[in-house]
């Protein structure tokens, strides 16, 4: 590995500094227009390959014959507990559903551990085990790590990266980048309850909001799916950060389609629904760990809902709308009273740091 | 919780629909006070289920948008104060000021924190007797209750390191200065809900006689949107005045009493500078002599202020209802949520905001 300093030239092409911002500010880590605008003009341009650029949550690539799905994520979710889970099943489900995201069998995970000085111990160890017990429950085994401490003040309690792998063993094409014009959205049950409960946690709110969050492991339910319908299924991701929103944005722009939705379809808990309200928060930006969307065939898109219904992950799965040929990259809602309105991507932290 | 199914049902909506057009003879522009009005009637389509004959334009009820440059400006030099706690809504922090908003001075090393409850400051104050904790207290009549109480808890208790940087604004006065406006063009008004939630709508009164405007009191559901429209309608047809209520599930004639005794025992009205539109005359809130202790503006007294509006955002002119959103030549072109020109494309309730965000091109959606 070289050290030397960049080639001058690079700095110069570097299309960064026409940004509006010169600093990194929140809004570059929400998964939204900044993010996006991040990733492209920086990461992108600089590590530029095949694999990365097809922007999806994971990469799929072929290694002496066979095919493995790899992806990173790093969770910095505050608090640390929260309703339904804690950051450290948060780091195992949500590298684990990555992978899965592909259609692969999540096989390796490995873990690093950022710390703040003065983390008491009883909670390193109630998150390792919530881990360990997590990685059990999605049948990977964690095979390396790291430990690195930060003092007091440096770090906010406790940051764990996740890289996981998997075995692709279909030969079909699951991207973000393969939406068919006639496709059929799937969503695979109701709508931002981890954002909600996080949130609920979080130091002065003031009212309690009876949902958990939903952080599951995705693999059980996307498995049979891929085994039985393979190329009827064109695209799949978790709505993570930035909800369901940010995906169907990320399929359109990715695809060169517009997406178009219903509103009614959408399944949500009255109970989330009413507090997205209070906060002026809209429920399709808030995040998920355990809803997936599909972007299937039409012909099979009765067959696979109704084997999505039939798994405990997916039992209010619905078809929430459909792909469509040019306005590519748009993303239409139609509202409960008829009317149409654009599903935008997320600017930039609607709720900070809630995976 | 209520929840709110109820208020969505789409039969029920187009109901009402059906009624309006039925009701409506000739044009009539309504305007609907509040930015959260403004937000739902976008994000669920309504301008564009109504008749041609009605139009909206949408008001200055969006109180991130009305702060004043000027204390946006100052609000950005008290929080780059060193080791200076600085606590805000958190729409605040993106409003542009002439040259960055809050979020960059976070950036920059300021500790801005951003909360949902003007209580959480007075936590914060105590957690840190050494630092200096100022809470920029933005909003209408709504939120000022909650500021009020902020201010009388810290008294009590004697929290010395908490101040406040006031901007609250009135809802009344903003009325009668469009009204008084030449260039006018408003026949009735959606009054703000949530504003008469606690000052009730016994004020409204005189100005519809003074004015002859019928106000009907409206929620924020499609339901109640559409059925404020309604009354609305009605009322300029039969030329009628009158305020009505129609959102009386949340909403009585004299308003929360104990909320307005809290706000009178702590603030005085003053005269108020609106972002875009100018100064009104008592249309805000300063804290009273009693509580000068807890001013911001007194206790950082020493900061020199250099302000300068961008020439190019017609966010005042949108603000009163002249223009549509669609209708500046910077809209979503250089002015756009993520690079605002103005504070109208930052806010959860600024209509250019809105706009961007639910209506910026009509997407294609026949088959």
């Amino acid at each position: 590995m070289s050290d030397s300093p960049p080639e001058p030239i690079d700095l110069a092409d570097c299309p960064l500094p026409i940004a509006p911002h010169d600093t990194i500010q929140m809004g570059h880590g929400a998964g939204g227009r900044m993010t996006q605008s991040l990733i492209s003009r920086l990461f992108r341009w600089a590590f530029d390959n095949e694999a990365l650029n097809k922007l999806d949550d994971m990469a799929v690539v072929p290694l002496d014959g066979s095919k493995l799905s790899v992806s990173t994520d790093s969770f910095v979710v505050d608090p640390i507990f929260f309703p339904g889970g804690d950051i450290g099943e948060l780091a195992v489900y949500g590298t684990v559903n990555d992978v899965a995201m592909a259609g692969a069998r999540p096989v390796y995970l490995t873990a690093a551990f950022i710390i703040e000085e003065g983390l008491p111990l009883t909670d390193l160890t109630r998150v390792v085990i919530s881990m360990r017990d997590a990685a059990r429950r999605c049948d990977v085994t964690i095979i390396t790590g790291d430990t690195k401490v930060v003092p007091k003040g440096k770090g906010d309690k406790l940051f764990i990266t996740t890289t996981g792998i998997g075995v692709v063993t279909h030969p079909h094409t699951i991207s973000g980048s393969n939406l068919q014009p006639g496709d059929k959205i799937i969503l695979s049950g109701s709508i931002a309850e981890h954002g909600m409960a996080v949130l609920s946690k979080r130091e002065g709110m003031r009212f309690e909001i009876p949902v958990e969050s939903d952080a599951a492991n995705l693999h059980p339910l996307v498995c049979p799916l891929v085994r039985t319908f393979g190329a009827g299924i064109h695209a799949m991701r978790d709505a993570t950060r930035g909800g369901v929103a940010a995906v169907l944005n990320e399929f359109a722009a990715g695809s060169k389609v517009g997406i178009r939705i219903q509103e009614q379809a959408i399944p949500i808990l009255p109970a989330v629904a009413s507090a997205c309200g209070m906060l002026g928060l809209d429920p399709l930006y808030v995040a998920n760990e355990g809803k997936m969307l599909l972007s299937v065939a039409a012909d099979r898109a009765d067959q696979i809902l109704t084997m999505m219904r039939a798994h405990p992950l997916g039992k209010n799965a619905a078809i929430i709308g459909d792909v469509v040929a040019g306005s590519a990259g748009l993303v239409s809602m139609q509202t409960l009273l008829g009317s149409w309105r654009i599903v935008d991507v997320p600017l930039s932290e609607q709720l900070p740091r809630i995976c | 919780m209520k929840f709110l199914a109820e208020y969505r049902d789409p039969k029920v909506a187009h109901r009402l629909l059906d009624e309006i057009r039925s009701a409506v003879t000739r044009p009539w522009v309504i305007m609907e006070i509040c930015g959260g009005q403004t937000h739902a009637i976008v994000r669920n389509g309504i301008d564009e289920l109504l008749p041609t004959e009605i139009e909206l334009v949408h008001g200055p009820g969006c109180p991130v948008c009305v702060t004043s440059l000027e204390l946006i400006e100052k609000a950005q030099a008290i929080a780059s104060i060193p080791d200076l706690i600085f606590v805000s809504f958190g729409d605040m922090l993106r409003v542009p000021g002439g040259r960055k908003d809050l979020l960059t001075v976070r950036s920059e090393g300021a500790d801005i924190r951003a909360v949902y409850s003007p209580l959480e400051a007075l936590k914060i104050a105590k957690e840190h007797p050494d630092r200096q904790v100022v809470f920029f207290a933005v909003g209408f009549e709504t939120t000022a209750p909650n500021t009020a109480m902020l201010v009388a808890q810290a008294a009590r208790e004697g929290v010395g390191n908490l101040s406040l940087l006031v901007s609250h604004v009135l809802v009344p006065p903003a009325m009668t200065a469009l009204l008084d406006s030449p260039r006018n063009r408003v026949q009735a008004y959606l009054a703000a809900g949530h504003v008469c939630t606690v000052m009730g709508w016994q004020q409204y009164e005189p100005i519809a006689r003074k004015y002859s405007v019928p106000i009907i009191v409206t929620g924020f559901e499609p339901l109640d949107l559409l059925s404020g429209i309604l009354s609305a309608v009605r009322q300029l047809e039969a030329g009628d005045a009158n305020v009505e209520n129609r959102y009386a599930r949340m909403v009585s004639r004299e308003g929360n009493r104990t909320a307005q005794q809290q706000v009178g025992e702590v603030f005085e009205i003053c005269d108020r500078a609106w972002r875009g539109i100018g100064v009104i005359p008592r249309s805000g809130l300063r804290l009273r002599e009693k509580y000068q202790a807890f001013d911001a503006e007194r206790r950082f007294a020493a900061i020199d202020l250099q302000v300068a509006e961008s020439p190019d955002c017609i966010s005042g002119v949108i603000l009163q209802g002249l223009k549509k959103p669609a209708e500046c030549p910077h809209f979503g072109k250089r002015c756009t949520p993520s690079i605002p020109l103005g504070a109208t494309m930052v806010s959860s309730e600024g209509a250019c905001a809105a706009y961007y965000l639910y209506h910026r091109s009509q997407p294609r959606v026949k088959d």
